[in-house]
Formats: structure tokens, C-alpha cells, sequence
């Protein structure tokens, strides 16, 4: 890429300015944005300013509803939730996003591969989609947490390998209809091999696709981790974690201690709904077409 | 020709359009696509609008349809059709108009026409849908609706798919969906592009006949000054949203008065004239005048092509039930695409591919590229037979910077994430000696100058290029080598007349310069008659005539060449 370096700053000021355009555009990417800016930063330094250990239990102020010293109350053993939903924002985060890059370069990959060369990989990575499909997508996760043990690492894995067919029919289809595009026939009379032509050529292209996919899958992938830690597979208490804590503040519900649920549970939906919205900005951002 | 229609005083136009102005919201504010525009249509009229990419030609007929998108809307002006205001009419109103009063057809028949429904039930949906029919005698109508438009045997046609019929054949069903409830106006948006030249003349001619037979008034819009004149009675040129100049076809040939009409004569190709009769007199004068240097003809032939064939196999016919219990099914002979061509070309030399659709002539070209492994024959280069080594890995192979080609459609064949400058250092990186980041600049630079492409232009994306300027990238691309043979696929199809010009005069200067072959597949006999020393046209994957451009065009020995050069739609004299 010896030439990208000739106009690196006027393409780097370029870029900003098409994010900030993505980002004033349309009111709703710039919120989703703004919410995802918040996420990132939480789960950075969120350790640092909880005013609370979370970890710390205060029997003697158990089961309080919100008030100025605990905003969001606190829980049956008394640690704050407002303490405990921040703190928690990295361990989900991280859950989210690993699985996805994972599942990103792997499903990509096979995807692209399969719809570019066609024949045998194509119905080898195409038969492992349809074994995965053929599963219910959260029991198979189920399955693969129970089976490989208890950690995060597993659930990041499990997560991805539930998503694999989602990138890889997606990729698959971006690369089959490039396959004999007019460019792709110049790469190869430049004498390109087939693997830089895929990964030079092809990949690029279908990148904006993909980023959509990739933010429809970090919204499933967060609900995902929270589902498994709800049954009480993957993170265990007393480590903060969304899923946990909505699953241990479902049985206060009935008896009115409906904050130990909610606020968790509300961030959880707020993650999700940030990573939806923020779908066509991401398309838009790396799609250059989208420039002026 | 209607010259009644225009002196008929008593009754309003059919169609009148007043100081119209349209106005689209884009991301860098309000654009205006058309401006001011006037135009009255009589009953039974015929209407050329011309004019380049971006002229408002085509915004201005769907406004006339009121099916501009939403970020469109009419600025100014007025639009009366049959009395009613279409500008300002309710949506419900303007929608019985459409269809029953006015009518449409489009660029690509193919893709206007649903891909899953017989032909004959879509003409039924119109009839119906219009009160034109019951559903009971649907089905005749429908007939009798094919054969208006010359479908031959419209009892077997009437259940077809659209895929199962020629491009020609889809536009005379689209023909017939527009026609089927009787407008009194037609709009045609480029009705032929895209068609071969023998089914234009066949579809321009049952248009013409068709409106002549209903008194129907029709808009033709075309880029081809050529058949504009042919085919219609008043001729409007557009430029950049305003209509330059309006005139009777014979008198816009004879004395066209604004400049911008004549620049546009200028630049479409026909009979007589060199390449640089294309460009504009001020342009043209001040280049190089054309060397007439003929290729030497006793010295080594650069390619020699030796019965060349193409097979593609046939899906089985026989049932895979039957196969699966050990029934013997003799498989379908196969479709040849390319069925034994022989040819040379020499140094230096220019040869035209000319031929319709599926004639095998792209086949032809993408085996000689060899991007494509022929089923036998030998493609004989500088001595060598590059048909043994395989298209798979002739990437690699040395002889791979010698052929190089210019694709045809400029927009498809550069990736959209590489830079001008990128896509230009595309094969000096992967085939060419290996250079420093500074000198590999230096040389894009130099080929940009080569192929008149600004050097400021260089570090835009595709998208940020016009069509010309997309082309000029596609040709240094293919010279960055220094290659011997360039095949040219159409390499200007896809342009306007007046950037066709500038391109064809390029290639034409480049050939001379670098002391290349080339090799131009087209379907436009006029541009080859310019370009090249040599042609051959091809018909169902065979060389039918081959000769001398000259006398080919002169004294075409072969029914089939004096077909083509007689559809080619000529300007009333």
C-alpha cells in the first residue's frame, strides 16, 4: 500500500469529516453513537468512579429502594446496584465485543471463501452452517458452555460459534456476486492471485454489509451472555454481571423489590438498542461510496 | 411525419409544459436537474428529447409522469396534460392518468417486466386492472395484444417467461403493457439502449407504426442524435437541464443553430469521417493530425488464433430419476459459443470484433485474455502457445503484462475502495520490476498525463469520477505495461458521444505512441469503421465476413454485414 501514504492526512481529515456528517446526519446514529461512546467509557473507567465497592455486602442496609446514597437501591445482601451495573459494564462489553471480532474474522472468512472459489469449500463451510442452523441457537450454547466448562472464555466461544452462520451466509452471498465483477477480472489481468484478489479486492467490498451484521450481532451476543449467566451458566456470582443480576432480583419482583431487576435489566435493553441503531452509521462510516 | 399537428390551431396541445423547473435536495443543498422548460406535444406528434448524461431529459419526462422520487419536487412551471394540471392534480387523479392515459417504457425490458410471471398473465393484470377486459376473455385479448406488437406465434409465446425471451422480444412485451389500455401519450426513456442494432430498427419501427396507427403522441428519449432524427418529427436538444435548441428532425440536420447541437453532431459517429471529425473543430485542430502508418503487412503476425473453439455443456435432458436407476441418457450436445474461429493480427495492427449480442465475440476476448480456457484451438502469441498454459495460472505467468484490456463498463471495472492511483498501480506493483513507493508515484503520474487524466484527479475514489474520467483510468491501467496486444471490450459503450469521442481519439493517439495491437470488440459498426484497419464480424460464434474496414463497409459481401449496416438508424438526408 505504498501509494496510501502520498495522501494519508487529507484522507485522514476526510474521515473525520465523514463522521461527523454520519453522526449530524441522522439524530438517531448520533445517539446510538453518543450511547456507544458512553458504553465504551463506563466499561474503561467504570472501576474508578463507583463511589461503592460492588463487591462489598452491608447486610444491615439490604433491600433499599433507590435513594441519594444508593441511585439505583440496593440488593438482598445489601451491595449497591447502581455500583454493580457499572462495574459490570466491562465484563459485558467484553463478552460482546470478542465474540463478535471472533466470529467476525472467522465467518467472514469462511463466508468470502466459500462464495469466491464455490465447489467443495463452498459445500463444506455450507453443510456446517446448516449443522449449526439446524440447533436452537441458545440450547446449542447451552450445550457448549455446559460441555467446555464454566468460563468466560467459553461463553465468548459459544457465542461466536451460534453466530458463525450468520457471517458466514452473509459474506457468502457479498462474495459470490463479486466473483466475476468487471474489477475483480482487472485484479486477476494484473496479475493477482486468487487469495490477494479475495482478501485485497473482495473483502474490502463487502465490508459496509458485514457491519451491519456485525451490529445486529453485538446486541444478540450481550442478550446472549446475559441469558446464559441468567440459567446460571458462564459468569458466576458473585462477580457483577447483568445477567446474573436480573436473574437474582426476578424472585424480589413479587414481593415489590422491583429495582434489583429493572436497572440492570434496563441497561442491558439500552446496550442492545445502542448496538441496533448504530448499524447504518457503522455502514455508512466505512463505506467510501458514502463520501463526498 | 405529422405536420398537421403543429398547424392545427383550434385545438390545445395534448401535452404542454410550461417554464418547468424540478428541483432535487441533495447533500450539498438544491440542485436544479431541469430548468425552465417548454414544450407542447400534439396529438399523434412525434417528440425527440437528446441530450447527454445529467441533461434533464429523463427528469423532465418523469415529472410529465409525476413519478419523480422524493427528494424531487416541481420548483416552477406547469405541466398540462389533456386539460388537467398534472403538477398540481391529486395523487388518486394523476394515478388513473398513468397507464390509461400516459404510458412508459424503460431502458432494460428485462428488468421492468415481473421475472416470475408468464407474459401473457402480465397483460392480462394491465387489461383487468384497466376494465379493458374480464377476466373470461382476458386471455384472447392478451393474444390479440402480442400480435399487435408482431410476436410471432402469440398462442406459444403467451405462456413464456420473460427469461425465456430476447431482450428485442421483452421490449415488445413491455411495448404491450404500455400500450394495452390505449394512451394517447407514450414515453420511451431510452428504449433501445442496450439492444442490439437489428432489433432497435425492429422495435424504433413498431413504436413508429404503432403511434402513427392510434394517432398516440410519443416522447422519445435518447442519447442518439442519430435516431432521434430518424424516428421522430420535432427534435429538442437539453444540455445541462435547459433545452439548447428545438427543431423539425430535417432542420436540426441541416442548419443546427446552437453550438452545443452541433458539437453533438460532431461527435456521433458516421460514414465519411475520420476520428478527428468527432471532436469539436478548436480541439481537434490544434492535435497531431492522424498518421495513416498501415501495419507492415509481410512481417510476423504478433497473434494467430487457429480454430478456436468454445463449449459450454447443455443442462441434461433426460430425467435424474431415470439416470439414478441406470437409464442411459446420450448427453445434449454442447452449446458452442465460439465455434472454430481462426484469425491473425499483426503488429501494430487494429482489428474490429464486431457482432450482436451472444455472437461469441466477448467469449472470444476473455479466451484470448485468457481469463477463460478454451475447449481447443490455439491462440498463438509472439510464437507461443498461450493455450497451454491455463487460465488459472496465467496470472503468473510472464506473458500475463504482455495482453492487457480495456473493459467496457468503466464504473464496474475499477474496485470501489482503490483510488484512481491505486487501481493505476495495480499491476506495476504485482507484474512490473520492483520499485520505490516515490518512483511507483511518479509513474501513475506519468500515465495519467499519457491518458489526459489531471493529476489532481488521482487520489479520488470512482465514485468521485465522471464516466470519462473513469475510462481514462480503465486505459492506463491496461498501458501502465507497456502491453502489446489491449483488447478493448466496447471500452466505450457506456460513455456519451462527445466523451466517446475524446476516448476513441486517445486510443487511437496511445496506439500510435506505444506501438501497440489492438483488439476492439464492438457492436457499433460506425466506431470501428474509425478505429480500426481490419474487421471481422462474427454471428453465432462464426466469422461470417472478414476484410479490409473499407471495403467490408463499402461492399459488405455477407447478407448478414449488409443487414447490420442497414439498421443502422440514418438521419433523414
Amino acid at each position: 500500500m505504498s501509494l496510501a501514504s502520498t495522501g494519508t492526512t487529507s484522507a485522514r481529515e476526510g474521515l473525520l469529516a465523514h463522521a461527523r456528517h454520519i453522526v449530524t446526519e441522522n439524530p438517531v446514529t448520533g445517539l446510538a453513537f453518543g450511547l456507544f461512546a458512553l458504553f465504551v467509557l463506563t466499561a474503561l473507567i467504570g472501576h474508578l468512579i463507583v463511589p461503592i465497592d460492588p463487591l462489598v455486602s452491608d447486610t444491615a442496609a439490604a433491600l433499599q429502594p433507590p435513594s441519594a446514597r444508593h441511585w439505583f437501591g440496593t440488593d438482598q445482601l445489601g451491595r449497591d446496584i447502581f455500583a454493580r451495573v457499572v462495574v459490570a459494564t466491562r465484563l459485558d462489553m467484553v463478552i460482546a465485543i470478542s465474540s463478535v471480532a471472533l466470529v467476525f474474522f472467522a465467518g467472514g472468512l469462511a463466508g468470502l471463501a466459500a462464495g469466491y472459489f464455490g465447489g467443495w469449500t463452498d459445500r463444506i463451510i455450507g453443510r456446517i452452517c446448516d449443522t449449526i442452523m439446524a440447533f436452537p441457537l441458545f440450547v446449542l450454547a447451552m450445550g457448549i458452555v455446559a460441555a467446555l466448562g464454566n468460563t468466560v472464555t467459553n461463553i465468548v466461544i459459544a457465542t461466536a460459534i451460534i453466530n458463525f452462520p450468520l457471517y458466514a451466509r452473509v459474506a457468502r452471498a457479498e462474495a459470490n456476486i463479486r466473483r466475476e465483477a468487471g474489477f475483480v477480472q482487472a485484479a486477476r489481468l494484473c496479475g493477482n492471485s486468487e487469495i490477494r484478489i479475495l482478501l485485497t479486492q473482495v473483502a474490502p467490498n463487502i465490508l459496509p454489509i458485514m457491519m451491519v451484521q456485525v451490529s445486529l450481532t453485538m446486541g444478540y451476543a450481550i442478550l446472549n451472555a446475559a441469558g446464559l449467566s441468567f440459567i446460571g451458566l458462564g459468569v458466576r456470582p458473585p462477580t457483577p454481571e447483568w445477567g446474573i443480576m436480573v436473574a437474582e432480583g426476578a424472585s424480589f419482583i413479587v414481593s415489590g423489590e422491583w429495582w434489583i431487576a429493572f436497572f440492570p435489566g434496563v441497561t442491558l435493553m439500552l446496550a442492545v438498542f445502542c448496538f441496533n441503531l448504530l448499524g447504518d452509521g457503522l455502514r455508512d462510516l466505512v463505506d467510501p461510496q458514502r463520501r463526498l | 411525419m405529422n405536420i398537421h399537428a403543429g398547424a392545427d390551431h383550434m385545438q390545445p396541445p395534448l401535452l404542454d409544459v410550461h417554464d418547468l423547473t424540478v428541483e432535487f435536495s441533495t447533500r450539498r443543498g438544491m440542485v436544479r436537474a431541469v430548468e425552465k422548460v417548454n414544450l407542447t406535444l400534439a396529438k399523434g406528434e412525434t417528440l425527440g428529447i437528446v441530450g447527454e448524461s445529467g441533461s434533464g431529459k429523463s427528469v423532465t419526462s418523469y415529472t410529465v409522469m409525476r413519478i419523480l422520487d422524493r427528494a424531487g419536487r416541481i420548483a416552477e412551471g406547469s405541466i398540462t396534460f389533456g386539460g388537467v394540471d398534472v403538477g398540481n392534480a391529486p395523487e388518486a387523479q394523476v394515478r388513473t392518468l398513468r397507464g390509461r392515459e400516459m404510458s412508459m417504457i424503460f431502458q432494460n425490458p428485462r428488468a421492468a417486466l415481473n421475472p416470475i410471471r408468464k407474459v401473457g398473465k402480465q397483460i392480462e393484470d394491465v387489461l383487468i386492472e384497466h376494465v379493458q377486459a374480464q377476466p373470461s376473455n382476458a386471455r384472447e385479448k392478451a393474444i390479440e395484444v402480442l400480435q399487435a406488437v408482431r410476436i410471432a406465434r402469440p398462442e406459444e409465446r403467451y405462456h413464456a417467461y420473460p427469461f425465456e425471451l430476447s431482450g428485442g422480444m421483452c421490449q415488445r412485451i413491455v411495448i404491450a403493457l404500455a400500450l394495452a389500455c390505449r394512451p394517447q401519450l407514450l414515453i420511451a426513456d431510452e428504449p433501445t439502449t442496450g439492444l442490439d442494432v437489428t432489433t432497435q430498427k425492429a422495435v424504433m419501427d413498431l413504436v413508429v407504426e404503432l403511434a402513427r396507427e392510434r394517432n398516440m403522441a410519443t416522447i422519445l428519449i435518447t442519447h442518439d442524435l442519430g435516431l432521434a432524427a430518424a424516428y421522430c418529427d420535432r427534435v429538442m436538444v437539453m444540455e445541462k437541464g435547459r433545452v439548447v435548441e428545438t427543431a423539425t428532425a430535417e432542420a436540426i440536420f441541416r442548419a443546427p443553430q446552437h453550438a452545443y447541437t452541433r458539437k453533438l453532431m460532431r461527435a456521433t459517429p458516421r460514414g465519411g469521417i475520420t476520428l478527428r471529425d468527432l471532436l469539436p473543430e478548436e480541439v481537434a485542430a490544434e492535435m497531431a493530425p492522424l498518421t495513416t502508418a498501415k501495419p507492415l503487412a509481410g512481417g510476423p503476425s504478433l497473434l494467430v488464433v487457429e480454430n478456436l473453439i468454445k463449449e459450454y455443456p447443455r443442462p441434461s435432458t433426460g430425467s435424474g430419476l431415470a439416470r439414478l436407476f441406470g437409464a442411459k441418457v446420450a448427453p445434449p450436445e454442447p452449446f458452442r459459443a465460439v465455434d472454430g474461429i481462426s484469425f491473425s493480427l499483426a503488429r501494430g495492427e487494429s482489428l474490429g470484433l464486431v457482432g450482436e449480442s451472444g455472437c461469441g465475440k466477448s467469449t472470444t476476448s476473455m479466451m484470448l485474455m485468457r481469463l477463460l480456457d478454451p475447449t481447443s484451438g490455439r491462440i498463438i502469441f509472439n510464437g507461443e502457445d498461450l493455450a497451454n498454459i491455463s487460465a488459472k495460472t496465467f496470472a503468473r505467468s510472464p506473458w500475463r503484462s504482455r495482453i492487457q484490456m480495456v473493459f467496457q463498463d468503466p464504473t464496474d471495472s475499477l474496485n470501489p475502495r482503490f483510488t484512481a492511483a491505486r487501481s493505476i498501480a495495480d499491476p506495476l506493483m504485482r507484474l512490473g520490476e520492483p520499485m520505490a513507493s516515490a518512483a511507483l508515484r511518479a509513474r501513475v503520474e506519468e500515465l495519467a498525463t499519457l491518458v489526459g487524466l489531471p493529476v489532481s484527479l488521482l487520489d479520488r475514489f470512482p465514485h468521485q469520477l465522471s464516466g470519462g474520467q473513469k475510462a481514462r483510468v480503465g486505459i492506463a491501467r491496461a498501458i501502465a505495461l507497456d502491453p502489446e496486444l489491449v483488447v478493448l471490450d466496447e471500452p466505450t459503450a457506456a460513455l456519451d458521444v462527445s466523451v466517446q469521442a475524446v476516448v476513441l481519439n486517445l486510443l487511437q493517439d496511445l496506439k500510435q505512441r506505444l506501438g501497440m495491437s489492438y483488439i476492439f470488440v464492438s457492436h457499433d459498426l460506425e466506431v470501428v469503421r474509425m478505429l480500426c484497419d481490419r474487421v471481422i464480424v462474427m454471428r453465432s460464434g462464426r466469422i461470417v465476413e472478414e476484410g479490409q474496414t473499407e471495403a467490408v463497409m463499402a461492399s459488405p459481401k455477407a447478407d448478414y454485414t449488409r443487414e447490420l449496416l442497414s439498421s443502422i438508424p440514418h438521419p433523414p438526408a
